[in-house]
């Protein structure tokens, strides 16, 4: 299972998924009309690495990050 | 070196104790910025939410950058509450010579607002609304749209 996290002002609890890549979080997530303006928007980390590709492939235990505009200070 | 505190900065004494942690270092330049929550369309305050393990691996990336000029950087943000004319941010550069410090602080401001995974919000009525408006989307931002 790979967990999911929406950080910051997404008020989404915690996902717990059998997912394999980021391609597939992006579909699931896609179906969540609430999420829409997020995708758009949103950086995704893995295990706390900022990624730039989707075809990063999950395993068990992994854990995804979503991270909204920030704006510290 | 990075320090978090819940509500407002105590701005004095971080400074003074910044200032005497680096007084036999040697270095030249010490050169603080100081960000204070303003009076501003209403609000009575801001409040902030910060992601500890990312914040804490892009500051180190920059204290890597900083230690190959000769440099140090020490920053200290707020999280929950900071009322009107508070304090809740402050990053410093300590350096052999200004330019450097100068620089420094310049750059690392700047992607601090880019980059670092902390959010805010206004208070206002009594209630915590996201600065969304404010806030810049993290570099690579969209690729599960």
């Amino acid at each position: 299972m790979v967990r999911v996290e929406f950080l910051g002002p997404i008020q989404k609890e915690p996902l717990m998924l059998e997912i394999t890549n980021l391609s597939e979080l992006a579909n699931i997530l896609q179906g969540d009309k609430e999420m829409h303006v997020w995708l758009e928007n949103s950086a995704v980390a893995v295990n706390d690495m900022l990624v730039s590709r989707r075809d990063i492939e999950l395993k068990d235990g992994d854990r995804v990050a979503l991270l909204p505009p920030v704006c510290g200070g | 070196m990075l320090y978090l505190y819940d509500g407002a900065l105590n701005v004095p004494e971080i400074l003074k104790d910044w200032y005497e942690q680096e007084a036999k270092s040697n270095y030249g330049a010490y050169i603080p910025f100081v960000g204070t929550v303003r009076s501003e369309d209403g609000i009575e305050g801001l409040s902030f939410d910060i992601y500890e393990p990312i914040l804490k691996s892009w500051f180190e990336a920059w204290q890597e950058r900083a230690k190959a000029e000769g440099a140090v950087i020490k920053m200290a943000h707020s999280r929950g509450d900071v009322m009107l004319h508070e304090s809740s941010y402050i990053a410093a550069v300590f350096s052999p010579k200004r330019r450097v410090a100068l620089e420094f602080i310049d750059e690392f401001v700047e992607d601090f607002k880019a980059s670092a995974p902390i959010w805010k919000y206004d208070l206002k009525g009594g209630k915590r609304v996201y600065a969304l408006e404010r806030s810049t989307a993290i570099k690579g931002s969209g690729i599960l749209k």
